[in-house]
């Protein structure tokens, strides 16, 4: 069965369904993992046990959140083969290096010591077990590095030779594609934004104990880490979010034009804030604009002109031949903005909380409290919020855990397609990259069979998440007390004695 | 030897390693609607593979990785061309890691066996699968000048594949049967000999009819003596489980999968995946293969990174050395008490 589609169009929907589900769990499972070992780290060297019940209550949420990582990961594995594979016979030799690298590396890490940390509660000392989930979270870290060193060589193909017998792509500088500028600026620009989910998510969740006054004393620990790392991920997302920016500008002009709908080239080029009208129409009818904003975070100064997306498609005709090189610039145009907007709408969620709840010392004597309370959200050091307002930020706070999710989501998307119609920017078009052998009933059935499945999964999750969080943190055992002190569990006196965690 | 020809060594290395690891833990999940008679011991099976099975799967993500990136066109044409076999496998793989992270999660009965319905099938399916693929990469499929699969989905299903199929599955449900033997204690552990040693017949009738007809089909003498490894191997470990040695039964066990693998690879080179079209449009490990600078780099890595897994993952199984049986198991698995009223602390 061929249906009237281009051959591209059901592979990319079932890329773009795939890979935008499979990145809802990658940023939180890294900056969890991390921030989890952070949490046990502090038990083992504090003995609190606040910071061992956290640890127990964002590890349960993180094991949650990371199975259906891994398992969604599988099928980015194999995709390429199935649905492109013109794509894998033309990048193999380049992109399967640092896939295998990911693999053997990052996910032997990653699967080997998670199965340590769930089990190893009883089995291994204390100070082991706590590598166990370093380990982890350096092997989320580094799969995160090796994966985004392979799309950024997409974004920006370097060490690399056209074979002219083959006509593939050959590496030719292994190191150049691992540490190209467009990698390092991708890695950062990931990680911290990985980071400004988890902290949002853990502010979310502590806000809705908070406001309820449950669980107060780990939910309090944990809103304090939350807000931190939420802000600071959150600044330094818009730091190496305007780097990698501006990389682009350099590398795919096009892209960047299309996502501020800059049709003329200008020069001071203003900033669009908001368009209305339709943004494909080759102009604008309302915008809002901030005067040589673009300019600057293009270029660093205020007047240097900005290539617009008419010039640029020219320029690129000129290069490579008759034909459409612009993007779907709706998508792109409002892709940038939904991401700009939930990720830092959330960081500024993040600064006010930060601001309310600022250390005792900033307050009135009055308004001090104990560990064991819900923090007073002080506008002044001598006015608090009174109980409706406060309610009203707990809310948003709660509310803001799924805001950096559709900035994640968004940004991807932009980038993705912003990139079109390249799959390799100047080397390989979409168009070219599909499976010739597969036919679209095929691609059809696959992309029926994920979207079904992974629908179900997500509502499985959903649940087992707010079944989890609703529950709190758990009372700690006396097993939990009491770690062993040998590798491999406890004294031989007691063989019947039943593990501390079994499936 | 070149490059191309370590690489292909190493493919089935891989490929190996994941068949003897995943193969007892995809046979544990079929044995747990075989072999445990209630739901302690399901629970019993299910843990004695609950810390190691996802470090397991990673063998097949690294085969899939390192073929992408030292054969392209062994990947392109393999996951192309077996595009619903591999998408099935997909599927299980994806329900089956749920099903393992999710089944104790909560408390309900009817959760719980939902989810243990799905380790049961999930495992089988991939373990039946698997040896589909393998056989039909082996015989050689429909592959056009252009390297591109020209067969149907029925192509696939043919004969020696669904012979090949039934072989991997009775030697991974006898290889788990084995190796729960040797993890547990009690009753359960005693009736896993009995159904191995039955398993074990089962699988050398299977895999005599299946190796042979490979060893006819394409058989030389290095795939003789890889089939007669297997052979003697998986007798011996018979043997050995009857005599309720079950460290030496693994031990052979491990051997006749090692040995089976290293048999259809040898059946197979030079050739990575053969044209029953014309035998100039195959699939070799020259014709395939990547630049030799990609092949250099990722031996460094393998030489480096390999060893390091292997002790690592090592490590694993010996911090989980102990037998667990049913009194190991806690009555109430891993679930949130219920949600307190208001706890104000």
């Amino acid at each position: 069965m061929e249906l009237a589609l281009a051959p591209e169009t059901l592979a990319r929907w079932q890329f773009g369904i795939t890979t935008v589900y499979h990145f809802l769990f990658v940023p939180l499972t890294i900056s969890l993992a991390a921030l989890t070992a952070g949490l046990q780290t502090a038990w083992v060297r504090t003995g609190r046990e606040v910071y061992l019940r956290a640890t127990k209550f964002w590890g349960k949420l993180f094991l949650i959140n990371i199975a259906m990582g891994v398992v969604t990961g599988i099928v980015q594995e194999f995709q390429f083969g199935m649905n492109w594979s013109d794509y894998s016979r033309f990048v193999g030799d380049v992109f399967g290096a640092p896939l295998a690298f990911e693999a053997l590396i990052a996910f032997f890490f990653e699967s080997t010591f998670i199965g340590l940390w769930i089990f190893g509660w009883d089995k291994l000392p204390k100070r082991i077990h706590l590598a166990t989930i370093w380990m982890v979270a350096i092997g989320t870290v580094l799969s995160a590095y090796f994966i985004l060193a392979a799309n950024s060589w997409m974004q920006h193909p370097v060490g690399y030779r056209i074979d002219p017998e083959s006509g593939r792509a050959e590496l030719t500088d292994f190191l150049a594609v691992l540490t190209q500028n467009t990698a390092v600026a991708q890695f950062f620009h990931t990680m911290t934004a990985a980071f400004l989910t988890g902290g949002a998510f853990m502010v979310g969740i502590a806000a809705y104990h908070l406001m309820r006054r449950r669980h107060i004393p780990v939910m309090r620990t944990s809103l304090r880490l939350g807000l931190v790392t939420l802000v600071a991920a959150g600044a330094l997302t818009a730091v190496s979010g305007d780097h990698l920016g501006k990389i682009m500008y350099e590398q795919q002009p096009m892209k960047m034009a299309a996502a501020e709908a800059l049709w003329e080239t200008e020069g001071p080029a203003p900033f669009s804030v908001f368009a209305y009208g339709d943004v494909d129409e080759g102009h604008n009818k309302v915008a809002i604009e901030i005067p040589g904003l673009l300019s600057f975070l293009a270029h660093s100064d205020f007047d240097t002109p900005v290539p617009g997306i008419n010039d640029t498609n020219a320029a690129l005709q000129e290069q490579y031949g008759p034909g459409d090189y612009k993007p779907n610039i709706p998508v792109a145009y409002w892709g940038f903005r939904w991401m700009i907007g939930f990720g830092m709408a959330s960081t500024a969620l993040g600064a006010l909380g930060l601001w309310l709840t600022r250390r005792r010392f900033l307050l009135a004597e009055g308004h001090r409290t104990t560990e064991n309370e819900v923090p007073n959200l002080a506008l002044t050091p001598t006015r608090l919020l009174g109980p409706a307002l406060s309610r009203r930020y707990w809310q948003l706070a709660f509310l803001t855990l799924g805001f950096p999710l559709i900035a994640n989501a968004w940004g991807w998307i932009f980038t993705e397609m912003g990139r079109q119609p390249w799959v390799v920017y100047g080397l390989l078009r979409t168009s070219s990259a599909v499976s010739p052998g597969v036919s679209q009933l095929e691609v059809l059935i696959s992309m029926t069979v994920f979207t079904l499945l992974y629908a179900v999964l997500a509502v499985i999750e959903v649940k087992l998440l707010a079944k989890y969080i609703k529950a709190g943190p758990p009372e700690l055992t006396e097993a939990d007390l009491d770690p062993p002190t040998r590798i491999g569990g406890h004294d031989k006196d007691d063989a019947d004695r039943p593990m501390a965690f079994s499936y | 030897m070149e490059l191309h020809d370590v690489w292909f060594v190493l493919i089935a290395v891989l490929w190996t390693g994941y068949f003897f690891l995943e193969g007892f833990d995809f046979g544990v999940g079929v044995l747990t609607r075989t072999l445990a008679r209630d739901r302690r011991e399901r629970r019993v099976l299910i843990n004695t593979i609950g810390p190691v099975w996802d470090g397991n799967e990673v063998w097949l993500l690294t085969a899939g990785g390192a073929t992408f990136a030292a054969f392209p066109d062994w990947y392109a044409t393999l996951f192309s061309g077996f595009y619903l076999p591999l998408l099935l496998i997909l599927v299980c793989l994806i329900v089956r890691g749920v099903a393992f992270e999710y089944r104790a999660k909560r408390p309900e009965e009817k959760w719980q066996t939902n989810w243990e319905r799905a380790i049961f099938w999930t495992s089988l399916l991939p373990a039946f699968l698997w040896g589909v693929a393998f056989a039909n990469i082996v015989r050689g499929v429909a592959i056009d000048a252009n390297k591109e699969y020209t067969g149907g989905l029925l192509d696939l299903l043919n004969p020696y594949a669904l012979l090949g199929g039934a072989t991997t599955l009775a030697l991974f449900t006898f290889h788990g049967a084995v190796f729960t033997a040797l993890k547990t204690v009690g009753d359960i552990r005693v009736r896993a000999r009995a159904l191995a040693v039955r398993l074990g017949l089962l699988t050398a009738a299977l895999a005599v009819a299946f190796l042979g007809w490979t060893q006819l089909d394409r058989g030389d003498t290095t795939t003789l003596i890889a089939l007669a490894v297997a052979a003697l191997a998986l007798l011996a470990a018979v043997r050995a489980i009857a005599a309720g040695r079950e460290g030496w039964s693994f031990t052979l066990s491990g051997v006749t999968v090692v040995a089976a693998v290293a048999m259809l690879f040898l059946a197979l080179y030079p050739n990575v995946m053969p044209s029953t079209l014309d035998p100039a449009w195959s699939l070799t490990v020259t014709n395939s293969a990547s630049s030799p600078y990609t092949l250099t780099i990722m031996t460094w890595l393998a030489a480096l990174a390999t060893p390091l897994v292997l002790l690592y993952q090592g490590w694993t199984y010996w911090v989980f050395r102990k037998r667990i049986g049913t009194q190991h198991i806690a009555d109430t698995p891993d679930t949130p008490h219920p949600e307190p009223e208001t706890t104000r602390t």
